[in-house]
């Protein structure tokens, strides 16, 4: 993403936002709520077009693309909702084959086969004609990680995975979040404000402040960084955000 | 800050004219979207027959329960009104022409309106707004071919078979209300239903309920769509596509009588 402009009527919510995520990696983009962290990660699956500045996946500038062409790139794109979006009406089974009906000869008993693998991955075995409305909220996103794994894409998209979780389960989808990545080989983009979360699946850690991001690097870096924005966030010191500019 | 009509008249009159020119473009650019989806048979054919049993088959009962005391009323007040002046046949005549012209179409789709376009409002604004919409696209599907193509079809093909349902079924009511409340036998009945009544009025009804259907169905998926917020949010649409298919029905009918009449 390059200079990613975008506001809400006078709202601005991005400001100049630019990252580039390379092939394989995990970055985390940290964040006081409300930054606008869920809106650039929508901005890279084309829920949401910028107002100036350009968004490229595989070197392909979304804006330019065709409907069919943002399709065929969403088809490699997972995205795992900050309340896992399952459809209500669709059983956990339904919802993760959903996706897998758009692949091209993908026949009744392979997406069956496919559900089933993605339930063991996310240790849903079992589940597969639940409701989501019969799942509690860790299940419910495990099983939207299950959903967004299920067509193998090259990119998994995380919107706060771990938002309202137990400690436990923080810890169950933060090893699901490193084994897809170790097993899958995908590249991900995961938004938190979780700094336990973000140091333990990031690559590198890109903190967004004001509608840019204010400072990138491992999560080593992060730590060792003096910047007044990223201690005051990291050690949850208000008082060193206020005196920033 | 939204400002009232007391307080600032000026300010809430330009400010209403602009939201809905606004939403009448939102409507239009969501039109198009349906348009451009009906070739994605793939995506919306196999959901079809289940949106037309839940916008017609499921709305059966209380259009026939609506229809079956419209035509009581009718042929009641009928008597009514002709005793004395008018011979009794003619309750036939007034309650065919009056079922199969206006009130049979006209409630039927007013009580559609409620119930269909309610339901539809309801649960796609409570897609948008938990991010099923998004999490749709996110999974290479177009929404507009998935969730409206379906139920536009389904109120456009189902709404004349509830209409010509309901409307047979007050006629039918209005009779046996003659037989048994009015003392007129089947003859005089029938008589007075064939005194004025012309094929043409029957492909009147079915085209008035063909835009009903459209009416309900595409104003309830555009208010579900543009949903903002919660569970306020949600109520607030389901209210809308309520409201505004309701006036616009009623817009309609004054429009095809106009127009085709």
């Amino acid at each position: 993403m390059q200079d990613v402009h975008k506001a809400f009527g006078s709202n601005r919510v991005l400001r100049g936002f630019s990252l580039e995520v390379e092939e394989g990696e995990t970055v985390a983009i940290v964040g006081q709520s409300g930054t606008g962290k869920s809106v650039a990660l929508k901005h890279v699956v084309g829920l949401l077009k910028p107002d100036s500045g350009e968004v490229k996946v595989d070197g392909q500038d979304l804006g330019r693309l065709t409907t069919e062409q943002l399709y065929e790139i969403r088809r490699n794109v997972g995205y795992v909702f900050q309340f896992a979006a399952l459809f209500d009406s669709l059983t956990i089974a339904e919802n993760i084959g959903l996706g897998l009906k758009r692949i091209p000869g993908m026949t009744a008993g392979a997406i069956a086969e496919r559900v089933r693998e993605c339930l063991a991955l996310v240790e849903l075995e079992g589940y597969e004609e639940r409701f989501p409305a019969e799942l509690s909220g860790g299940q419910k996103k495990r099983a939207g990680l299950a959903r967004a794994i299920a067509t193998q894409p090259k990119y998994l998209l995380y919107d706060e995975p771990t938002t309202g979780l137990d400690p436990v389960t923080t810890t169950v989808i933060n090893r699901l979040i490193m084994r897809t990545r170790e097993e899958l080989k995908v590249t991900s983009v995961v938004i938190t404000h979780d700094m336990g979360s973000a140091y333990k699946v990031a690559d590198r850690i890109g903190m967004l402040y004001q509608g840019v991001i204010r400072f990138t690097g491992t999560p080593e870096e992060v730590q060792a960084c003096a910047d007044p924005v990223v201690r005051g966030f990291i050690e949850g010191r208000p008082e060193l955000l206020e005196g920033a500019g | 800050m939204k400002t009232g009509f007391l307080l600032d008249p000026f300010h809430f009159v330009g400010r209403s004219a602009l939201d809905t020119t606004a939403q009448i473009g939102q409507w239009g650019g969501l039109g198009m979207d349906t348009l451009r989806a009906l070739p994605r048979v793939g995506t919306w054919g196999r959901l079809l027959p289940g949106q037309m049993a839940r916008i017609g088959v499921d709305s059966v009962p209380i259009a026939l329960f609506i229809a079956t005391f419209t035509g009581v009323v009718m042929a009641l007040q009928a008597s009514y009104t002709f005793t004395g002046a008018v011979p009794l046949y003619f309750v036939g005549a007034l309650v065919g022409k009056t079922m199969i012209l206006e009130l049979g179409p006209v409630l039927t789709g007013l009580a559609l309106s409620g119930r269909v376009g309610a339901s539809i409002a309801a649960e796609l604004g409570t897609m948008r707004v938990t991010e099923q919409i998004d999490a749709l696209e996110t999974l290479a599907y177009d929404p507009a071919a998935y969730l409206v193509v379906p139920r536009v079809l389904a109120g456009i093909i189902m709404f004349p078979v509830v209409v010509i349902l309901a409307t047979s079924v007050g006629v039918a009511a209005g009779w046996a209300t003659s037989l048994y409340l009015l003392d007129m036998s089947t003859p005089e009945f029938m008589k007075g239903l064939r005194l004025f009544f012309l094929p043409w009025d029957v492909q009147f009804a079915v085209i008035k309920s063909l835009s009903f259907g459209l009416t309900v169905t595409s104003i309830g998926c555009f208010f579900g769509f543009t949903t903002e917020g919660g569970a306020e949010g949600v109520g607030l649409s389901t209210t809308r596509a309520v409201v505004v298919s309701s006036m616009v029905i009623l817009v309609l009918d004054a429009f095809w009588a106009a127009t085709l009449l």
